[in-house]
């Protein structure tokens, strides 16, 4: 066993701050607690079925209290009666299959939980529980101090039963059930076997199966009924307008032959290609349902904030009951959800949501705070100046853009083929029925029917959705998550990339420090350690991270009070100074140290003095994700890049280095600048693709005809977008962007086969020999070989670096 | 050899049992999380010791009203 890492959640254990428990190793007491209350319920079997699978349990300490009101539990609950509550909670932390076991069995943790049930995709937990005996914050609580916080936000906050439309499926095996049937009833028929007995039933075969086609016929066909019916009055020729005729005369004609008894018609042919092509419609549909494209702001929101009331007392409320002249209080890391004026003395406030600003901004007593920014450090006091719906951040969504029920813009590949597919088709039909009906009427009716039977482009309808739903899968699997299938084709069409530059092509995980000064001796490294400890100053933590020394070279008790900080002193906004070891050490900026600097580059720096003298500083430049030069280098030479940035300018040079020639560099830029930026691109006829990451890119995201959201951990969240991707894969953009062209060249060539398959089938049709057991033979041919075709090649392009 | 339309009946009606079946399924929603199911049926119905759980499930609540 490998004893470097924590037993409960497999992160690699600090030797110092080790725990040895029951002859296991936990990097924290944290992971130690839980192990605990698993082995005392005799619930070890977590570990069991896969190594390390916990997390910490966070501390969530009043996070929850509005779960004590009423009103906004009842808002949760999915169902309630007497007795009997059920509760669908999110939890993002569900990975692996202890997981599953473990919120599976939280009826040995707590009694009057009944039954709990997990959904694996969803990424979910339903709990039925007796809320007279048990409530739904000590779930709560008890889910978090197993390392399984649900997240609760605004978004769950009235959620019906939400109606899931499962009508594709209904139709599918409708359909299915119709061809299945159809197909055996119709073998007699293939072989034509002059037997007494076969002759004698053929009515009985040939009436059954034409009530068997009804359902297949009216039901599962209907879609294409009403969008070729659809496309008509908007004079689009879209693909369904000659599927559906297909069927409409395959349909008829076979009803006639029936009822002449002339022969058996088409029937097996009809269900089955409603059946493929229904088939090849859900094969497009792949949904990561525990992904959601639509996020807002409602996402990010809490449910609920604390409130002083003017007798002083906390109460929790919705917050959309938040109304102006209100006092809130703010916890660390807490939203601020409302626009107000910070009443306590101090705070610091991360806007990195909103503006892409990586550093928290101090904020006094009587400065304004806007909605979207994170509370970090103790807890503060607000008062509300507009409600939630009037804040700075909500009024973002009220833009247009948010508004889009639109239907898509842009045409489909396959439509824009059919555009000429259909006038071709009709032209041949009459142009055969013009021909035989010199010759005999009959035959002219009969080719006029057979040409639109056999040219219903069901391979020209199944190539799009096979190739796509395929390179779908592929993306999905490289963590690359895209919406639907009509991305891949916008992704093909991109011209121009906009990137965003925080949290995009850097990463937000840690900063690159360089010192610059004069050097530093190991033990005034030390001594600097030791007083950043002090400090709750996230530029300190990081600082204190990036700090190669170890803390307390000997665990030895003398040596630990030889390293006690003596006196120490916090100036907000500033710096500190500390007295230790004899030696007084001042950090902070610039200006605090009296040292007059020019900084013209607008660095995030921190300056050093020693006993009065001044050192050096330490620097915070951001860093780069990997290969981005290399990705750039790659991207230029088919692409415009731009980057966009809410930050200053500070990084200019930096990037300019990193980055091809001619690469434009825009500074900050409020995310209405970003959004309005991206439009007059796309004025000027660009194909815009936005890379972003925070809600400060939401807007540009949906503006842009591919906005792509970079996530560092996709299962927790991503403004709306177009497609989500995990932001390890980076690097892989242009491979991305390359199998998208590659998945649009796959569904020419496919197009071209069959075009053939039509050819060879009108040759049978307009000499007035499409035979039933012809039609029965091209068909599935065909569309074997175009999904094997397309799912080989785009297989193939995926290989292909 | 009316026969034939008694078994081609029935086998219509099997049929058709299976397709109502399949149905009933969806609609239930059997077929919403098809990967759940999967893993939870390799799970033990692991052995449970009565007196054991009941003196942990108090000493939980303790727990939970220190919190």
């Amino acid at each position: 066993m490998d004893t470097q890492n924590c037993f409960h959640c497999g992160l690699i254990i600090v030797k110092a701050e080790e725990i040895i428990f029951d002859e296991k190793k936990f990097c924290c007491n944290g992971c130690k607690t839980v192990y605990e209350i698993f082995s005392l319920n005799d619930l070890t079997c977590y570990y069991d079925f896969e190594k390390s699978p916990g997390a910490t349990p966070q501390d969530i300490n009043g996070k929850y209290d509005f779960l004590d009101n009423e009103s906004i539990v009842s808002k949760l609950l999915e169902f309630k009666e007497n007795s009997t509550a059920i509760i669908s909670l999110n939890i993002p932390h569900i990975h692996c299959s202890s997981c599953i076991w473990i919120l599976e069995n939280l009826q040995r943790l707590q009694k009057g939980i009944s039954s709990s049930q997990v959904n694996f995709p969803e990424k979910k937990v339903r709990i039925t529980y007796n809320p007279e005996e048990v409530s739904i914050k000590t779930i709560v609580y008890l889910l978090s101090s197993i390392g399984y916080e649900p997240y609760i936000s605004l978004e769950n906050y009235e959620t019906g039963t939400s109606n899931v439309d499962r009508s594709l499926t209904y139709k599918l095996g409708v359909a299915f059930f119709c061809f299945g049937n159809i197909m055996l009833l119709s073998f007699p028929e293939y072989f034509e076997v002059k037997e007494y007995w076969l002759d004698q039933y053929r009515g009985f075969f040939r009436w059954l199966i034409f009530a068997l086609a009804l359902p297949s016929f009216f039901y599962s066909a209907s879609g294409y009924y009403v969008s070729a019916f659809k496309s008509i009055r908007s004079k689009m020729l879209n693909i369904d307008i000659p599927i559906a005729l297909g069927i409409v005369v395959m349909f008829v004609r076979s009803t006639f032959d029936i009822v002449m008894d002339y022969g058996s018609g088409f029937f097996d042919s009809l269900t089955g290609l409603i059946f493929f092509m229904l088939l090849g419609k859900m094969f497009q549909i792949k949904t990561y349902s525990f992904l959601s494209f639509e996020r807002d702001f409602k996402s990010y929101f809490p449910i609920a904030i604390t409130k002083i009331n003017s007798d002083s007392l906390e109460e929790s409320v919705p917050i959309y009951e938040v109304e102006k002249g209100d006092r809130l209080l703010i916890r660390n890391q807490e939203l601020i959800p409302v626009d107000g004026i910070l009443i306590s003395e101090k705070a610091e406030i991360d806007y990195s949501f909103v503006t892409g600003e990586a550093i928290p901004i101090t904020k006094k007593s009587g400065d304004k705070v806007f909605a979207g920014g994170k509370q970090i450090g103790k807890v503060i006091e607000m008062e509300v100046l507009h409600s939630v719906s009037q804040s700075y951040l909500t009024q973002l969504w009220s833009n247009d853009v948010f508004q889009k029920n639109v239907v898509q813009k842009h045409k489909t590949i396959t439509d824009r083929i059919s555009r000429y597919f259909t006038p071709i088709l009709l032209l041949i039909a009459f142009s055969g029925f013009g021909y035989w009906i010199f010759i005999d009427a009959n035959i002219a009716f009969n080719v006029f029917t057979a040409v639109l039977i056999v040219a219903c482009p069901c391979a020209l309808a199944l190539t799009a959705p096979f190739t796509f739903g395929n390179v779908l899968r592929i993306l999905g699997k490289q963590k690359f998550y895209l919406k639907n299938a009509l991305v891949i084709e916008q992704l093909a069409k991109v011209d121009t990339i906009v990137f965003d530059k925080t949290g995009t092509i850097t990463t937000n995980k840690k900063s690159n420090i360089s010192y610059e000064g004069e050097i530093l001796s190991d033990e005034y490294l030390l001594l600097i350690k030791n007083v950043l400890r002090a400090s709750n100053h996230p530029l300190s933590r990081m600082l204190y991270d990036y700090l190669p020394i170890s803390i307390l070279p000997n665990k030895s008790a003398n040596d630990a009070k030889k390293w006690r900080v003596d006196a120490f002193e916090e100036i907000t906004g500033r710096g500190m100074e500390a007295l230790i070891f004899g030696h007084q050490i001042q950090i902070g900026s610039a200006d605090f140290l009296e040292k007059t600097e020019e900084n013209k580059l607008q660095q995030t720096s921190v300056h050093i003095k020693i006993n009065g003298v001044y050192y050096g500083k330490f620097i915070f430049n951001n860093q780069y994700r990997e290969g981005l030069a290399s990705l750039f280098k790659n991207l230029s030479s088919g692409y415009q890049i731009k980057i966009l940035s809410g930050d200053n300018e500070g990084e200019r040079a930096t990037l300019e280095q990193l980055l091809p020639k001619g690469t434009e560099l825009i500074f900050n830029q409020k995310p209405e600048q970003k959004l309005e930026f991206i439009k007059n691109l796309q004025d000027k006829g660009n194909n815009v693709m936005m890379v972003g990451d925070g809600l400060n890119d939401a807007g540009a995201l949906a503006q842009s005809n591919v906005g792509i959201s970079i996530s560092e951990n996709v299962n927790v969240f991503s403004p709306a977008c177009d497609a989500i991707l995990d932001a390890n894969e980076f690097q892989k953009l242009n491979y991305f962007l390359k199998l998208s062209k590659n998945s649009i060249t796959t569904i020419k060539m496919s197009f071209a086969l069959s075009l053939l398959y039509n050819v060879v089938g009108l040759a049978f049709a307009i000499t007035g020999n499409l035979l039933p057991l012809v039609a029965a033979i091209i068909m599935p041919l065909s569309t074997i070989t175009i999904v094997s075709f397309v799912t080989v090649m785009s297989s193939y392009y995926a290989n292909k670096k | 050899m009316s026969v034939i339309y008694l078994l081609i009946s029935i086998s219509i009606l099997i049929a058709i049992g299976f397709f109502i079946a399949f149905i009933t399924a969806v609609k239930t929603g059997q077929y919403d999380d098809d990967y759940t199911p999967s893993v939870r049926m390799l799970f033990d119905d692991e052995l449970l010791k009565s007196t054991k759980f009941k003196n942990t499930v108090e000493n939980n609540e303790e727990k939970e009203l220190d919190v």
